[in-house]
């Protein structure tokens, strides 16, 4: 019981965290129609960016103020990539962007590369305690993780749902030709939304370098294709489909160990995501696109 | 000409420049170096290529390489493979086959030195690799046969295996065990399969066998899975980047076991990465900086001379295997792959760093021993030796 209850808690921190990265992914697809394949890099340099943060601050910054500063500085590095290598080929091919996005995540990854090319260990940000309940041990940090996680979360969907923004996001989305008719410009709403999808694979990063303190270049690579993969699965574009997404990765990839031989995790993880495709093929919550005649 | 057809044109004909006339070479014994300088174990990379310029430079400080009655110097060609199996065999490729090496040193890690190892095979160049256990890296794909042209300066993971086996059956009196082991990656997985076999022949039980796969973070279903099953000890072969990841978490589940790891733990940047949780953790390795011998204090001194810290065993290792390349090119008395790897194989005794080898008749095995190492107060001490 006491197993089940534990890795119950290990899948919902995976969870979390699939979620909290694949929400970048769907909301530029959401926006675009476009895979911002530079997102796994930018997340990993949300880490990175915590680390130079906390080594080179003259005062100790406190949780918030580093999540905040981080989130805004890679927020800011989303819209500037926008602006300079996506915006100039928006009427292009898709394939064109979706290399160029290839292109500016292997641009990223190899400059901290060159930079660090040695892993490195993340500084504590927060004192962190352990519990242990009826046998089940968590961690403050993992109900830190949790509780941001959840935040952000609920504030985006209350940003996209409630808001004069979020209608005019979801409009540029719905038709971005008309759009701009009714007097909203679609190049502030674009780079407002990689101001906070990016800025969300930040935090994400960070939260990830703050629970797996060991850091390095290629960690955005592996988990941005995870939180891509949970995003497709969710209904890529879907806001809720990305969090249920990424719940259901984890907890296949968690229980799939639980019981079966861990060497078949992917496999079954990956197969049954197959299969859900298979049923659900624009993902559990996505629609099929309205085809304009 | 528009301006973007003219700049296409003046680099065009810049690359051409530049492939084509390289200056006249002056002769040296030219060696190739191919070694994991980026990817997910630079340290390993950095070790390699600062003992191998060591040596080089010590033996060009001597006067160079005894070639049949002349001195040549020795000149280094290094190739990062990014600790990729791909990339190490296109840097093999080159290496050999337009940089015209003599011999290679390298590849360390077993993923790249098993397909490098396939490649310096078919184009009969000498290669040595430093680091890789695994025994797959000097016997054919083929048929399993030893091949001629590979060598290591490193014991086999058989042997690790076995030793740590025995280790932890007699002196920590462990019944039973759990391995979790990166599937993906060649060296640890023979190693986790070969301790499985030892530690059950000498008596013990293994409870659970996990794996991960190369980049995973979390290993927390995995340990939650090796704490039901309640070992005494857990072997974890992986690299030195994973380590502290799977020990700091197997803590947080409040596992106690002590943690026992192989060669690839080896590099003191595990202790920076780790810390408090690999406290009391045993591993085998190449050789210790506590027991050295008298070639041993010697390179230890001019290494923490030249680079400012202690040589790990990559670094030992390095120095080795490019020992015994120049011993084998003296006394092959000529710049001549077959001719090299033959004086190789029948080096009588090499009194290297990381103590006395030879090579097995007709294998690129060597004979030598192990030690097993303790992390303690955040540095590596020596526990025991293990003898073949």
């Amino acid at each position: 019981m006491a197993y089940f209850a534990q890795q119950s808690v290990n899948a919902i921190s995976l969870g979390f965290l699939y979620a909290l990265i694949g929400l970048g992914y769907t909301m530029v697809y959401g926006v675009l129609t476009m895979i911002n394949f530079a997102h796994g890099d930018l997340f990993m340099l949300g880490a990175f960016v915590c680390l130079l943060l906390v080594t080179f601050s003259p005062v100790a910054l406190p949780f918030p103020v580093l999540l905040v500063l981080v989130m805004a500085i890679i927020g800011g590095l989303g819209v500037l990539i926008e602006r300079l290598a996506y915006r100039p080929l928006r009427q292009a091919p898709r394939v064109s962007a979706v290399i160029t996005a290839l292109g500016c995540g292997l641009v990223i990854s190899n400059v901290t590369l060159s930079i660090s090319p040695y892993s490195r260990a993340m500084p504590e940000v927060f004192d962190d305690r352990y519990f242990n309940v009826l046998g089940v041990g968590v961690s403050l940090l993992q109900l830190l993780i949790i509780g941001v996680s959840l935040a952000l979360m609920v504030g985006l969907d209350v940003l996209i749902y409630r808001t004069r923004f979020g209608m005019a996001l979801r409009a540029v989305a719905f038709d971005a030709k008309t759009v701009p008719l009714m007097g909203i410009s679609v190049n502030r709403i674009i780079s407002l939304t990689f101001l906070i999808g990016t800025g969300l694979g930040g935090a994400a990063g960070m939260l990830y370098g703050m629970a797996f303190p060991v850091i390095s270049a290629s960690m955005g690579v592996l988990v941005g294709w995870k939180a891509f993969i949970a995003a497709v699965i969710g209904g890529i574009g879907n806001i809720r489909g990305a969090v249920l997404g990424g719940f259901i990765l984890g907890t296949v990839e968690i229980f799939s160990v639980a019981m079966l031989p861990s060497t078949y995790r992917d496999l079954i993880s990956y197969s049954l995501l197959l299969v859900i495709l298979i049923f659900k093929p624009y993902g559990i919550l996505g629609r099929a696109p309205n085809v304009k005649v | 000409m528009t301006m973007k057809s003219l700049v296409f044109w003046v680099m065009s004909c810049g690359a051409l420049a530049l492939v084509g006339c390289g200056p006249k070479e002056a002769p040296s014994v030219k060696v190739g170096l191919n070694v994991e300088l980026t990817g997910d174990i630079p340290a390993v990379g950095a070790s390699a290529r600062n003992a191998a310029e060591l040596l080089a430079a010590q033996v060009n400080a001597a006067g160079g390489v005894n070639v049949g009655g002349g001195k040549l110097p020795l000149r280094l060609v290094i190739g990062d493979n990014a600790n990729k199996a791909e990339q190490a065999a296109a840097v093999t490729q080159r290496l050999i086959a337009q940089d015209n090496v003599v011999a290679m040193i390298g590849p360390d890690a077993s993923a790249c030195a098993i397909p490098a190892s396939e490649i310096a095979e078919s184009l009969k160049c000498p290669m040595i690799s430093p680091w890789s256990t695994n025994p797959k890296t000097t016997l054919s794909a083929a048929d399993g046969s030893p091949k001629d042209y590979v060598f290591r300066a490193c014991f086999t993971d058989t042997f690790q295996a076995g030793v740590l086996a025995k280790f932890v059956r007699n002196n920590l009196n462990a019944q039973t065990a759990a391995v979790l082991y990166d599937v993906a990656s060649e060296a640890p997985n023979g190693q986790a399969v070969l301790f499985r076999e030892t530690f059950e022949k000498a008596g013990g039980k293994i409870v659970a066998f996990e794996t991960f796969t190369t980049g995973d973070r979390g290993f927390s279903a995995q340990l939650t899975k090796i704490k039901a099953a309640n070992p005494d000890v857990i072997f974890l072969p992986m690299y030195y980047t994973d380590v502290p990841l799977v020990a700091q978490q197997a803590r947080r589940l409040g596992i106690t076991a002590p943690l026992i790891g192989s060669d690839a733990w080896s590099s003191p940047e595990i202790i920076k990465l780790g810390g408090e949780e690999l406290e009391g953790s045993y591993f085998c390795n190449h050789y210790s900086t506590q027991i050295a011998t008298q070639e041993a204090k010697k390179f230890m001194e001019d290494y923490r001379a030249k680079y400012g810290q202690d040589p790990d065993d990559v670094a030992a290792l390095t120095y080795d295997a490019l020992g015994l390349l120049v011993e084998a090119i003296q006394s092959a008395g000529r710049l001549d792959r077959t001719a090299v790897r033959d004086a190789l194989a029948n080096i009588p005794q090499f009194e290297g760093v990381t103590g006395a080898m030879r090579f097995q008749p007709g294998s690129g095995d060597p004979i030598k021993s192990a030690v097993i190492l303790q992390i303690k107060d955040g540095k590596f001490q020596w526990v025991a030796n293990a003898t073949p």
